[in-house]
């Protein structure tokens, strides 16, 4: 039974990936996102708007709608929108698998099968919402 | 170091040496992130537009500005304890873990006091007509 060649813990690359390993790591990860990229755009965002209209017209310029600008701006304002697309997801999903760490931190949703049902909804239910709110901006005109 | 109990043993020996008012905080602010960040992104969502006018005037309003300064404290305290368990966790040296901890500590609070100045100087200066 005890093979020679069984692993020990804790040995991250050569652990089996389950879903709940994945919504685990995926949680700590959309977090390091949310911290390093979504805050600083919304302190600059703030920032500009506190500053007046031509600070508020730079940042749009060069985050949301390079508009008559052009050049430069044109590829920061795409790849600000993949950063949006990428921060949205990030929050889904880092609030819907904290909102299943605070089920598991009462003790609740530890049996294998609904762990695993559970860690995967958070997947699931991360990639729905931003589908949604990708299409009700795009919907409403919000990202020009 | 306890000298009895397997409790007291154990105690303080985690990589961060304490833990239970950290981790209550970290609970605590995830509810406040939940709560204002549904707010926040309804808010942006039913605004005419992005455009200066609209932004400035909702956040001069109290009732945006006020939620807005308390998202910032939330999350900002939030991030702050989230990436100190991952400084923590991954940075195992003391020479780097210090320096990477201060940091982290002058960046969250950094971006909380510069954000809530900026929601506090349109709501106390009014957005432009």
């Amino acid at each position: 039974m005890a093979g020679a060649d069984r692993p020990l813990s804790p040995h991250l690359q050569i652990w089996k990936w389950g879903p709940a390993m994945a919504a685990s790591i995926a949680h700590r990860a959309t977090g390091t996102i949310l911290a390093l990229v979504g805050i600083p755009v919304l302190v600059w965002w703030l920032l500009a708007a506190a500053a007046g209209a031509e600070s508020y017209g730079t940042f749009r310029t060069w985050v949301i709608d390079a508009g008559e600008a052009g050049g430069l701006a044109v590829l920061t304002t795409i790849l600000f929108k993949l950063a949006a697309i990428v921060v949205a997801w990030s929050f889904f999903q880092h609030m819907l698998s904290g909102l299943r760490h605070l089920v598991l931190d009462m003790g609740a949703g530890y049996e294998l099968k609904a762990n695993r049902t559970v860690a995967l909804l958070t997947f699931v239910g991360s990639i729905i919402l931003t589908l949604l709110l990708v299409a009700f901006v795009a919907m409403r005109g919000l990202g020009s | 170091m306890g000298n009895g109990t397997q409790i007291g043993r154990v105690r303080g020996l985690g990589s961060a040496k304490e833990g239970a008012h950290h981790w209550i905080a970290q609970r605590l602010t995830a509810i406040g992130n939940l709560l204002l960040m549904l707010w926040f992104i309804g808010s942006l969502l039913v605004m005419p537009d992005l455009s200066y006018a609209s932004v400035s005037q909702w956040l001069s309003s109290p009732l945006a500005a006020v939620p807005m300064i308390l998202l910032l404290v939330s999350t900002c305290w939030h991030l702050r304890l989230g990436l100190q368990v991952f400084i923590e966790d991954y940075v195992h040296e003391a020479s780097g873990k210090l320096p990477l901890l201060i940091l982290l500590n002058f960046y969250a609070i950094g971006a909380a006091a510069l954000g809530t100045f900026a929601v506090l100087k349109l709501a106390f200066t009014g957005a432009a007509a």
